[in-house]
């Protein structure tokens, strides 16, 4: 099996789905003659020319609202943000157009599209381009979120999400484009709503998504070393959740540490969290914890940008709490 | 000009009081007699009345704390007075007394730490009963048959945890038997602490020594009977009791004393304690003079006294001084006790239930008549065997026979 980038990985799915279907097409800034912001689009431009991938203005609202029509108009658009930063200006567009459309419309337009890019922290960027808005759009009911963790989920989530007939809100990550993993040369697709045991164990299972997957993945090895068996739940989709893959999980462990690498109040964390102290309460063996990005803006000064967010010795320290071994 | 205000002793034996509640909030205008507090004393919640004047600056206190007497609680000044440097000063004050403290932990904390759990304990009770446990540990103890009440637990607070439970099962049946009861661990409260340490010091200092007769009540209840019939408000028999002890201990001061380590005080009063039950523990109300009241007027005094204790609302001046003390447990069925004197005080009667008996007249008839075992606890370093006996004697003969009171 080829190992490759989590960023080839996307190329490949986006690739792949435009080459399968006609009405598949990727816009947003610098997309198609510079090969996207991150490389992610390289090459695609050169293969299927101006028709179908299409370099925007700086004008997040106005090129994610030409999406939603298109989309709208039996088209299957591929909008890229530059960073999810950026599109917290095109917010409305999201939450008031795409989500609503098939409800408002009673059930008359469908809103076949895909929103990706990087989300989340990377590193000295600040505060206000080191953001996790995955809370935002889990949030806002009509909408479906991806948030793969290696180049295989990013692949085969990709592909499904292009396929699927309502809008979705595909997070990635800046750091994690470079992200190596092994990848199938054949055709595969992931469903979404799955999630996905990427470590089992059977003394604490570990809640995460996305980027901190990594961490995750660390501070499981640093408890094996004593002796601790964690067990890790990747997510991959928010909306719609896998709970029947936690809840086992949870039941089989007795204890639980969600990990959300944004923000702590009202986040997606926060709601697993309560889900789990909820359908798992006579499961739980201790409180629910939970590992979430410091409760303030991204701090610039790295060593603070870095304690800011999860880690590893967070992940630790809190399974050592929930094990009343601390 | 701002005033500290400290803990005051509220009761005599009073060293530190719990603030229950505060009646007056930082900016309130106080003044003099105002109540600023309410603190539990070592035996009833009493109010703490402010003698000064101005606004309450500052509460040092929270509500719930257990502060020594001359603590400061709060500071009374000027209106906007600014009171922070003296706030700063009572607190760096207050850190300064405990310096013992910090040395103490490091060294504990230096002792190599097991790192096995932390000590088991009893099962912690919430305040609304509950044994804590994780909803795991419970689920665990029911399906194994295990009541929560035999485990200790190891998690924070003694929380009954997975592995206390699976430590139970693998422990075998013994521990499985479903208790019905609950081990609790209670905190002494003020008032049990009190209650605890004046019996040991009575009971261990005072030499007691006891005396038991029976006496025929069956004149005392024809009358009281009689007297009641026509009454508005009926009389309680301790009244009659203790109207009779009264009158006894006229007859024979030697009993109505005290000791003092260099003398002997013979009072110039009959001040009767009454022991009463109390929820949370027990308190003696003193009906005052009863050497010059009647029994109508001791009845009186009991009542409102008994309904006092019963309410936690005694004032130290109704509970303390008693010069003799009657405690009566006939109500129970108790036939006969011995008591523990109630300083400072050098007797104590123990009243047990009158019961029809039968006895043997002077001329050898087998009658059968309610008879009340009473004992007398004397403390011997005040009342010598024939002294007690002789009042013991002279209290029988008189509620045997009341005319004699007259004599």
């Amino acid at each position: 099996m080829a190992e490759i980038t989590f960023r080839e990985a996307l190329r490949q799915a986006m690739d792949e789905e435009m080459a399968r279907d006609d009405d598949v097409l990727l816009m947003g800034e610098e997309v198609a003659e510079y090969n996207g912001a991150y490389k992610v689009s390289q090459g695609l431009w050169e293969k299927y020319g101006d028709r179908r991938i299409i370099d925007t203005p700086i004008t997040e609202e106005g090129f994610t609202g030409i999406g939603i029509g298109a989309a709208m108009a039996g088209l299957r658009p591929i909008v890229e943000w530059m960073t999810y930063n950026f599109s917290i200006q095109a917010l409305d567009q999201v939450l008031n157009s795409a989500a609503k459309m098939l409800y408002m419309s009673g059930g008359q337009f469908n809103i076949p599209m895909v929103f990706r890019g990087p989300n989340g922290p990377a590193e000295w960027l600040g505060a206000q381009h080191s953001q996790a808005l995955q809370s935002y759009y889990a949030h806002i009911p009509g909408l479906k979120v991806v948030v793969p963790s290696t180049p295989y989920d990013a692949k085969g989530l990709l592909k499904s999400s292009i396929r699927d007939n309502n809008p979705v809100i595909f997070m990635e990550g800046e750091l994690m484009y470079g992200w190596k993993g092994e990848v199938p040369e054949e055709e595969y697709l992931i469903p979404l709503g799955v999630a996905d045991i990427k470590n089992a164990g059977s003394d604490v299972t570990l809640i995460v998504h996305g980027k901190p997957y990594k961490v995750a993945m660390e501070a499981v090895e640093i408890l094996e070393k004593e002796g601790i068996s964690a067990e890790v739940v990747d997510l991959r989709t928010i909306r719609p959740l896998d709970e029947d893959t936690i809840y086992e999980s949870v039941r089989k462990t007795n204890r639980c540490v969600v990990i959300d690498e944004s923000w702590p109040f009202a986040s997606v964390g926060s709601h697993i969290a309560w889900l789990v102290s909820k359908n798992c309460f006579d499961d739980l063996d201790a409180e629910v914890e939970l590992v979430s990005s410091e409760d303030v803006p991204m701090p610039y000064n790295h060593t603070l940008e870095l304690h800011a967010q999860p880690s590893a010795e967070k992940i630790v320290n809190a399974v050592k709490k929930v094990m009343y071994l601390d | 000009m701002a005033e500290k205000i400290e803990m005051v002793a509220l009761s005599p034996t009073m060293e530190s009081g719990v603030i229950v509640k505060w009646s007056k909030k930082v900016g309130d205008e106080i003044k003099s007699g105002d109540v600023l507090c309410e603190v539990e004393t070592d035996k009833a919640t009493m109010e703490y009345e402010s003698m000064d004047e101005g606004t309450l600056l500052n509460i040092l206190v929270d509500e719930g704390a257990d502060v020594p007497v001359g603590d400061i609680i709060a500071i009374i000044g000027d209106k906007d007075e600014d009171v922070s440097g003296i706030v700063e000063e009572i607190k760096k004050a207050a850190k300064a007394e405990k310096p013992a403290a910090p040395a103490a932990s490091k060294e504990a904390t230096s002792a190599p730490a097991p790192k096995a759990p932390a000590a088991k304990s009893a099962p912690v009770v919430t305040s609304s009963g509950k044994v804590k446990s994780s909803p795991l540990a419970r689920k665990m103890a029911e399906e194994a048959g295990i009541s929560l009440n035999t485990i200790s637990g190891s998690g924070p607070q003694g929380r009954i945890i997975k592995r206390d439970v699976e430590e139970a099962i693998a422990a075998g049946p013994a521990t499985q038997v479903a208790s019905t009861m609950r081990e609790q661990v209670i905190p002494v409260s003020k008032k049990r602490q009190v209650i605890a340490k004046r019996l040991a010091e009575s009971k261990f200092q005072a030499p007691h020594y006891y005396l038991k007769l029976s006496i025929n009540m069956e004149n005392i209840i024809a009358a009281r009977k009689q007297i009641n019939a026509k009454a508005k408000e009926k009389l309680s028999m301790n009244a009659f009791i203790v109207k009779f002890v009264a009158e006894a201990l006229r007859r024979h001061p030697q009993v109505n004393a005290s000791w003092q380590g260099d003398s002997i005080v013979q009072f110039g009063r009959v001040d009767v304690g009454l022991a009463v039950a109390q929820s949370d523990g027990l308190i003696t109300p003193v009906v005052r003079n009863c050497e010059s009241k009647g029994i109508q007027a001791i009845d009186q005094d009991m009542k409102v006294l008994i309904d006092k204790a019963q309410n936690n609302k005694l004032q130290p001046d109704e509970y303390t001084n008693a010069t003799f003390t009657v405690s009566n447990l006939g109500s129970f069925g108790i036939e006969e006790f011995t008591a523990i004197i109630n300083p400072p005080g050098a007797a104590i009667l123990a009243i047990g239930m009158s019961e029809k008996t039968p006895i043997v007249t002077a001329n050898d008839q087998i009658v059968v008549k309610p008879m009340m075992k009473v004992s007398l606890s004397c403390d011997h370093r005040v009342i010598d065997g024939a002294v007690g006996a002789a009042f013991l004697k002279d209290l029988k003969d008189m509620m045997e026979d009341p005319i004699r009171v007259l004599l």
